[in-house]
């Protein structure tokens, strides 16, 4: 690597105009060569696209938080978010943890990327961008496993949703039906509840299987109820915003691809300007990682 | 990481992300906690394991940015740049919350509307279309 810096075109350019610097730089400036901010023009426009969509991702977890609050009752996330693979339930945020786990450690594997191609270090640059492509990937895998719970195990869908909670205290009329040992079940007869007890509604060859109860408590004391489905905005916006941000993640696998092959066959050591395109990928990157922080925030842990 | 040689900025990632993993494990751990989860005995009010996991969140973001996404090295101008807009949602936040919330008190008044009418349309007060449910 030391031959390489050794012989730098921009600072041996430098060297034969000194006498005509000031001339010279400002020669550049207006010709297009100054830079506002002391940013590269592709390094401070990712930053404005990555503002432009932080208001768009706060866009929809706005709406996420107005509709949660204008709802009477809203599914309880660690209810609803507990199953784990390998057919564990009950296990309260247990697999987003970890999910976001592996997307902060591919974060950590690019700024490797990042600092390596700042001493111009291609095998470096190669293989921690191979590290968080992986990441990014078993990212996505976890966020299919999430998905195909929620739809196929759990029939939620942008129209439909089954969880929700009760807004008042009452009693079992019927259980759900299922198997004392199956690890769905959890409502028996007589089981009795408070106000804002989570349930998830069943569905039994295509029809939701509605548990009929008692009201014990309140105005409505005495009465005979059944389980309503939840707010159909929750499978929605579940849907489109954590759908939203894997689309962000599957666009980055790709660009990382890209800037990984580029790096491989020896572009950016031409270029000699520290692997300026892994720089503009890893901005990308940690922030695909900050909007999880908030994504997992709003849907998983408020 | 301008200012840092790479040995010093190597280890300074390390340092980074392993608060940030740090945190992130408080934060679970916390909102089971906080929810009833861990111990039966044991949970707090839902504004403050909220304001803890905003506040914990916003530190997360702080040191992706500063740090990770390098914005402590750049120049003032760009950073305001870039963070002041921000707070532009700041106001969005207050006004789509006090709206959702306002929401939510007129679907409650209008439900008991809603009754009130069918009330009086039993009692043959009202004239009540029972085809198209208005009065």
């Amino acid at each position: 690597m030391a031959d390489i810096s050794t012989i730098d075109p921009v600072e041996k350019h430098d060297h034969d105009h000194h006498g005509h610097e000031d001339h010279h730089e400002e020669d550049a400036t207006w010709d297009g060569g100054g830079r506002p901010f002391k940013a590269s023009y592709g390094k401070l426009m990712m930053w404005y696209f990555l503002l432009s969509d932080a208001f768009t991702f706060a866009g929809f977890l706005i709406a996420y938080g107005t509709l949660r609050v204008s709802m009477n009752t809203w599914p309880v996330p660690d209810f609803v978010f507990s199953t784990f693979p390998g057919g564990l339930h009950h296990k309260p945020l247990y697999f987003v943890t970890v999910m976001t786990f592996i997307l902060l450690a591919s974060s950590f594997t690019m700024v490797r990327a990042v600092q390596e191609g700042h001493r111009e270090n291609q095998k470096g640059v190669v293989i921690w961008m191979l590290f968080t492509i992986l990441g990014g990937m078993a990212f996505l895998g976890c966020q299919a496993w999430e998905w195909n719970t929620l739809i196929n195990g759990e029939h939620v869908s942008i129209t439909e949703n089954p969880f929700s909670a009760h807004t008042e205290a009452g009693v079992y009329l019927e259980g759900d039906g299922l198997p004392a040992d199956d690890p769905m079940h959890a409502i028996d007869k007589g089981d009795t509840f408070e106000a804002g007890e989570p349930y998830l509604i069943h569905q039994h060859n295509g029809e939701w299987h509605q548990l009929k109860y008692e009201v014990t408590e309140g105005p409505d004391k005495g009465m005979t109820k059944q389980q309503s489905l939840g707010p159909k905005a929750f499978g929605a916006l579940f849907f489109f915003i954590t759908g939203f941000h894997g689309f962000h993640v599957l666009s980055g696998i790709i660009f990382l691809i890209v800037i990984m092959v580029n790096s491989a066959s020896g572009l950016y050591v031409r270029r000699k300007n520290g692997y300026e395109m892994v720089e503009k990928i890893g901005l990308y990157w940690h922030f695909v990682d900050l909007v999880w922080v908030f994504v997992f925030l709003v849907f998983y842990l408020l | 990481m301008a200012h840092l040689t790479y040995s010093e900025s190597k280890r300074k990632a390390v340092v980074i992300i392993s608060i940030l993993g740090a945190i992130t494990i408080f934060e679970v751990v916390f909102a089971l906690l906080g929810k009833g989860h861990i111990s039966e005995s044991i949970s707090f009010p839902i504004i403050i394991t909220a304001a803890v996991m905003i506040i914990l969140s916003l530190v997360k973001a702080y040191l992706i940015v500063y740090e990770f996404m390098h914005m402590k090295y750049e120049v003032p101008g760009m950073v305001k740049s870039v963070l002041l807009p921000m707070l532009l949602l700041v106001w969005a936040i207050v006004a789509f919350f006090s709206e959702g919330n306002y929401c939510k008190s007129n679907r409650a008044k209008s439900k008991e509307h809603a009754k009130y009418k069918l009330e009086k349309a039993a009692q043959g007060s009202l004239l009540y279309d029972l085809e198209t449910k208005e009065i």
